[in-house]
């Protein structure tokens, strides 16, 4: 069965250096202020809302300039209360 | 699915079978694309369970690919018409129901917690950092002095590599990232992954969406590829 991004990958070596620790961190390392400044937030959407209006919520909540989402194209249309599973960036 | 006739379970298993693979949809009158004819693939579709005429199936699509209208025209072979009564999305590319899923009053608490009493252990849960995004994509690993050329948009030429995962094939979307993993940019691979690591010199990814500030590593180059 094809699956994108299934295989599991190896590692091809060209050249070898050091990092130097004075600049730049480890993700893990990261404060919670940069965090904020980007990032995903994997949220599962009130159904009743639109994307829209979670967006806006999130951005007044959390305090950011810039945020969006990342979910279906097809409008909440058929008529359900379905919750899905967004995908918000900062 | 909401099937709209009585159906036998196997022939429904038989036929859900020859929709996996690629597909013909055209988008519906209500979207956001243009409608024309395209081909999407359905990479599975598990039927979990059968419930008179309720169907509980898990599918794995291509983006862009409307169930709605795969639940359609299942029905339509099958004879006796369907609908699509549910849809729930457990999955997009990286990210899935897992341990960081939450929901906005989780996320308000988790965030109330951090700012008013200084712990920041549920808030960090929650809030995934950008390499999230490029899980699913093949790495390469550069050189610190590489790095902000690429945030300043310069391409990746081979010099500035120094590991590659293997698999990467010309035109594939490709992440860049420096040794303490961070992200730095994706791109378009203009190589293959062994002719990144073989080749003395040439240019590896262009096309790039730099994610990373410049500034965060120092400048150490010039011209318009590192």
């Amino acid at each position: 069965m094809y699956l994108p991004g299934g295989s599991k990958r190896e590692i091809l070596v060209r050249d070898e250096e050091e990092t130097d620790p004075a600049y730049g961190k480890p993700p893990y390392k990261r404060s919670i202020d940069e965090l904020l400044e980007a990032g995903f937030i994997n949220l599962d959407k009130p159904p009743g809302p639109t994307s829209h209006q979670v967006v806006a919520w999130i951005k007044e909540m959390l305090n950011v300039t810039r945020a969006g989402h990342a979910g279906t194209l097809e409008p909440l249309y058929w008529g359900g209360d379905i919750p899905k599973l967004q995908v918000y960036y900062l | 699915m909401r099937m709209h006739g009585d159906f036998k379970g196997e022939e429904l298993r038989r036929i859900v079978k020859e929709f996996t693979g690629p597909i013909y949809q055209r988008p519906p009158l209500r979207s956001a694309v243009k409608r024309m004819v395209r081909v999407r693939r359905v990479y599975y579709i598990e039927i979990l369970e059968i419930q008179d005429r309720d169907v509980l199936m898990r599918i794995g699509v291509e983006a862009g690919t409307y169930i709605r209208k795969l639940c359609h025209d299942i029905g339509e072979v099958m004879g006796c018409g369907a609908h699509m009564a549910e849809l729930r999305r457990t999955r997009a590319g990286p990210f899935k129901e897992d341990e960081s899923l939450t929901d906005m009053y989780r996320l308000l608490d988790a965030f109330t917690i951090w700012r008013e009493k200084g712990d920041e252990k549920y808030i960090r849960e929650l809030l995934l950092p950008v390499e999230t995004g490029v899980a699913h994509l093949p790495k390469i690993i550069i050189k610190d002095g590489a790095v902000d050329a690429i945030c300043h948009g310069a391409m990746l030429s081979v010099k500035g590599i120094l590991r590659v995962e293997t698999g990467i094939k010309k035109g594939d979307t490709v992440a860049i990232m420096t040794q303490k993993g961070e992200l730095v940019a994706m791109g378009k691979a203009l190589m293959r992954s062994e002719e990144m690591v073989s080749s003395r010199q040439g240019l590896a990814v262009a096309h790039m969406k730099v994610i990373m500030k410049p500034g965060t590593y120092p400048r150490m180059w010039k011209g318009r590829s590192v």
